[in-house]
């Protein structure tokens, strides 16, 4: 009631009175709190992308400061474009990604679907399962080592108890074979709770009168499934798949504590040999290249992402 | 209408009911075994920890916690009778295995860090996040539009892409390994984050408030401080618990950029070790003191969660 006659005055005061009684304009003010963040970013986000970009055309080596940088033009980008094992790290990046995001969308909206049945307790488990989601991936997956101990360690154990294979055979990370599956089992376990939280909104969107228009018209459950809740859950899908498309092209920290890439470089991707390219052989102008590869990439996924975001939004 | 709300033609049944709760619970308490093995692996000892099989009943100890706060070195049982009285149960319990506690770890400075870097960068982003947001909120700002995507897109770099260029400028400015280089690059990637979220919350806060109190004679600067930053608060409280966290678990940036004086938790811990390999039981220890702060963010978080993770895209 208060509101509305404080709109109607509001809106009959004369505009520019109204913007002489408050001292700083209001175009002023927008950058007065704008640009402080704008700067922020510009200092520590653009001018070192920018120099990345220079680097990225030098041999320039972090290691040996006081060397002459000599310019090689795109002979890096050549280098990258050409090298095996950029190529290699590509393909298990994207074999890493394609396991993570079809095995957490499928357990994820399954656990979803389950929960908006809306048993007894369903948010209290539901708590429960976000659990692993918020924590450090690092830290967490540190300990994962542990439990893939072969014998000593409890998913070792577990599976060789299941499959009755020798728990010393169980060697989820120095075997070529399972290597890239335990850190894809990892991911999974900490990360589908993440797609199930978005998945659980979108079936929560769907209003229950189309439901109930859907029974009328004597449609079976699994029409309804496919012809309601999996079209009009489908934004939300596609939003925690995107999501976790990006987040796991430019996956290191779980990786790196895990495997560090091994054995050999089997679970090699993008990021880690983006580090051991920068910071162990200390080729800063070609690591710099390749990262400038993978930003344009990232930036392209990125791109598709906030336009399906605007979609999910209008909704 | 009060018909089908009574009883419900699309209600799942009480079996579905079952089958879905069984199989959700299930699913939870599998999924929460790993965080209870941490749990339970920092009360073993070290013995205990890599038996064979894995032991699920065991006499609980808190060695791991004694090797997580100290350093120690092995001694001759000769001299360690020569010495007086063990101090304390850490002191007695390190004697046992023919060892004095030489002095504390490196774990306690580890993460004091992490707690001045997480909430130094904290309340920067926010602080920054919330201005920004409100500009973006309220006034016409010219390519509001691709401003926002801007600040949203720097977080989609890959973080050793980043890294490269920031080690080199870091080196260069002095910032290499101290907490403000830190808090700088956490503050830049959770501003993002800040501002989005931000945004939302402070669109859903009617712009008739502020009318209203200008009107009543305040300035636009005095309505923003009287009238929305007060109707902002669990939108800044859940913000600012979502850039906490993010701080917390970061490890990327940490383990590159920092070494000694400005380490974090996270890269310091998987490199506790003990006598011929990792020291299990002390990284359990120290992994759930790293992480007992987080559960319980996650629990005053739950209703927020969804928003947060999303850059504020999905709102229930």
């Amino acid at each position: 009631m208060l509101d509305r006659t404080a709109d109607n005055v509001a809106r009959a005061t004369p505009e520019p009175l109204a913007r002489k009684i408050r001292g700083i304009s209001d175009k002023g003010l927008a950058w007065l709190f704008i640009s402080p963040t704008i700067l922020l970013l510009l200092a520590v986000n653009i001018f070192p992308l920018f120099w990345a970009i220079y680097l990225s055309f030098t041999n320039y080596r972090a290691n040996r400061p006081n060397e002459v940088v000599k310019n090689l033009g795109l002979a890096n980008y050549q280098r990258i474009l050409g090298d095996q094992d950029i190529w290699i790290a590509m393909q298990t990046t994207a074999h890493f990604v394609f396991w993570t995001i079809l095995l957490q969308t499928v357990i994820g909206f399954t656990l979803a679907w389950l929960i908006d049945r809306k048993f007894r307790g369903h948010a209290f488990w539901t708590t429960i399962i976000l659990v692993p989601m918020m924590l450090s991936p690092a830290v967490v997956g540190n300990f994962w080592r542990f439990l893939y101990e072969p014998q000593i360690g409890l998913f070792s154990y577990v599976v060789s108890f299941v499959t009755g294979i020798p728990p010393t055979n169980v060697q989820m990370l120095s075997n070529v074979e399972l290597a890239p599956w335990a850190i894809i089992i990892v991911d999974t376990w900490m990360w589908t709770p993440y797609v199930m939280l978005i998945c659980l909104a979108g079936l929560r969107s769907i209003p229950e009168y189309i439901y109930e228009a859907a029974e009328v018209d004597r449609a079976s459950n699994w029409r309804q499934f496919w012809s309601i809740t999996l079209p009009m859950a489908l934004p939300f899908i596609m939003l925690a798949v995107l999501f976790r498309g990006i987040e796991n092209f430019k996956m290191f920290d779980m990786v790196n504590l895990l495997t560090g890439g091994g054995p050999g470089s089997t679970t090699e991707v993008a990021s880690i040999t983006l580090k051991r390219q920068a910071f162990e052989s200390w080729r800063t102008g070609y690591s710099s290249a390749f990262a400038i590869i993978l930003f344009v990439a990232v930036f392209g996924l990125a791109n598709i992402y906030v336009k399906a975001l605007n979609k999910v939004k209008q909704r | 209408m009060s018909l089908t709300t009574a009883h419900s033609v699309v209600a799942p049944s009480s079996n579905a009911k079952l089958i879905a709760g069984t199989i959700i619970i299930a699913y939870a308490l599998i999924s929460i075994v790993p965080l209870l093995w941490i749990f339970a692996t920092s009360f073993k000892t070290p013995p205990d920890s890599i038996a064979y099989p894995p032991k699920i009943v065991f006499q609980p100890s808190i060695e791991g916690y004694c090797n997580l706060f100290t350093t120690r070195t092995r001694q001759t049982p000769e001299y360690i009778n020569s010495l007086g009285p063990a101090t304390g149960f850490c002191d007695e319990t390190v004697r046992k295995r023919n060892m004095v506690i030489a002095g504390p770890s490196n774990f306690l400075p580890r993460f004091v860090n992490s707690l001045i870097i997480a909430f130094g960068s904290t309340f920067c982003a926010v602080f920054l996040g919330t201005l920004s947001a409100y500009g973006f909120s309220r006034f016409q700002v010219p390519l509001a539009d691709d401003l926002l995507f801007f600040i949203l897109s720097t977080r989609f770099m890959p973080p050793i892409a980043v890294a490269i260029p920031i080690y080199l400028m870091y080196r260069e400015l002095g910032l290499s390994d101290t907490a403000l280089g830190m808090i700088l690059l956490y503050t830049a990637v959770n501003v993002s984050l800040a501002v989005w979220l931000l945004k939302g919350f402070i669109d859903e806060i009617p712009r008739e408030y502020e009318e209203a109190a200008m009107i009543d004679g305040y300035t636009r600067l005095q309505a923003f401080w009287r009238t929305v930053l007060p109707q902002a608060t669990t939108g800044i409280a859940a913000t600012a618990i979502f850039c906490l966290i993010f701080a917390w678990n970061e490890y990327a940036f940490a383990a590159l950029l920092t070494s000694g004086s400005a380490q974090t938790a996270p890269p310091f811990i998987p490199t506790i070790i003990g006598e011929g390999g990792q020291d299990w039981p002390a990284v359990a220890a120290g992994t759930t003191i790293f992480l007992v702060p987080i559960l319980v963010f996650t629990i005053l978080l739950r209703k927020q969660l969804l928003r947060g993770i999303t850059f504020g895209a999905v709102r229930k």
